[in-house]
């Protein structure tokens, strides 16, 4: 059994250096690597690349990165909830590159696959579509998109075993499983790490075989953006 | 009379076929799920990985784990299932979603859509919105007939940078129910008591209108 565990945050996150690009899971703060994007800001890694579907909230999630003034450039799909970013990315200090979201999925999927590009309708027509190649199959048009290239990814499930298999829990499984593997090296942090032959296998999600490292994570916030509820009748 | 965003969402509601999947934008759209009729059993989607989308939680039963595209927290309803984002946008793109309910800044005759980017302000991003306009064969916007400044939010071009080309179905406005047609737009009904100059003239883009238009039927 090829154990993948690291044994603290640290450990799984070296290697990373300033200038590189890094894949992260989460939609809003929902199953975002908290530990991880912790020890980045304590690390002090600058200059980075990041991929991810949001760019959190002025004080949590990728929002502490942006704090720092640790990201040079941001793939996301929708950046609406942080006036920080809103700030720099308005005096030009950060570089910002909006995708459709499905788009954005399928482009770490296909790194995932080994897929180098894949053509797709959304956003033919749009100035998304500017500067690709477009085509036109049953007569529809789509336009192509290339596969993510990244130094790392890291990403957050709710389980994981030694040998980096991965359960992920509601919604918080969102872009991570499409994720793992999408970079050079995965790092997957988790709520509770157990012994290769715990989980069942037929209930595992994302097989470690995408997965360079694993470690688990500490006081999970979990915070909520939006806390919506009804009324007891 | 004018009509409410709920009665807006109301008059959607009867566009729901039982069966359906459907996937409910912010805003008007999501008032939708208020109103499903009677004995039509439709699955709600959310784009960020959930289908069988329930009501809100009652307070206390948050969990941080579930939440809908709007970041909001939700419950689920048996039947319900989570999947990756990938496959998420897998089903739309693949239009095993047969209804999209969205907002929009403006629309086109020729059923162009504009609703994620004004020039000079900050821009937020398209979220799932292109992939949802480009894929899903059956879309409805719903949205106010004119914008804050008055004006016509259904074109005959529009003017803000588009989310998608071609796409939308119909319109449902505080006014008016449209179609998009390979001619134009088509007035289908008008809201209790409006006439159809009243929303002629609140339209900019050239409306076709054949026969007697009925009124909306809201309940």
């Amino acid at each position: 059994m090829i154990n993948k565990t690291v044994k603290s945050v640290q450990e799984a996150l070296q290697g990373i250096e300033d200038g590189m690009t890094l894949i992260l899971g989460g939609f809003g703060l929902c199953g975002i690597p908290e530990n991880s994007i912790a020890e980045l800001v304590r690390k002090g890694t600058k200059q980075l690349t990041c991929i991810s579907n949001n760019a959190g909230v002025d004080d949590f999630g990728l929002g502490l990165l942006l704090q720092k003034k640790q990201i040079k450039k941001m793939i996301s799909s929708y950046v609406g909830e942080n006036a920080e970013f809103e700030r720099q990315m308005l005096s030009g200090e950060l570089e910002v590159e909006l995708i459709p979201q499905g788009t954005l999925a399928e482009r770490c999927r296909v790194a995932q696959a080994g897929i180098p590009a894949f053509y797709t309708p959304a956003g033919y027509g749009t100035e998304v579509a500017i500067g690709k190649e477009t085509r036109e199959f049953n007569g529809k048009m789509y336009v192509m998109e290339q596969a993510f290239k990244a130094d790392f990814a890291i990403v957050k499930a709710w389980k994981g075993d030694t040998a980096g298999n991965l359960i992920f829990k509601g919604t918080a499984r969102n872009f991570n499983p499409v994720m793992a593997g999408a970079g050079n090296i995965t790092i997957a942090e988790v709520e509770e790490l157990v012994e290769a032959g715990t989980l069942d296998p037929n209930q595992i999600h994302i097989p470690g075989i995408f997965v360079q490292r694993i470690f688990q994570g500490e006081k999970y916030e979990k915070r909520i953006e939006k806390r919506t509820v009804r009324e007891k009748k | 009379m004018l009509l409410t965003k709920e009665d807006i969402a109301k008059r959607i509601a009867r566009e729901l076929k039982d069966g359906y999947f459907v996937n409910l934008g912010i805003g008007i759209p999501t008032l939708v799920a208020n109103y499903i009729p009677e004995g039509i059993n439709v699955e709600i989607q959310s784009e960020n990985g959930v289908l069988g989308m329930g009501p809100f939680p009652f307070e206390g039963e948050e969990d941080a784990d579930l939440i809908n595209a709007g970041k909001q927290t939700i419950t689920t309803l048996p039947g319900a299932v989570f999947f990756d984002s990938a496959m998420s946008f897998g089903m739309i793109r693949g239009k095993h979603v047969d209804l999209t309910v969205l907002g929009a800044m403006e629309v086109a005759e020729n059923g162009d859509i504009a609703n994620w980017k004004i020039p000079g302000k900050m821009v937020k991003g398209m979220g799932g919105a292109m992939d949802l306009v480009a894929s899903a064969e059956n879309i409805i916007v719903a949205m106010m007939h004119v914008n804050k400044a008055g004006e016509s939010k259904i074109l005959k071009k529009c003017t803000l940078p588009l989310t998608g080309v071609g796409c939308v179905k119909k319109i449902v406005t505080e006014l008016a129910v449209m179609e998009i047609t390979p001619k134009g737009i088509k007035l289908l009904e008008r809201a209790p008591g409006v006439s159809v100059d009243y929303i002629v003239s609140a339209t900019e883009a050239n409306l076709i209108i054949e026969g007697e238009i009925p009124e909306m039927q809201i309940n």
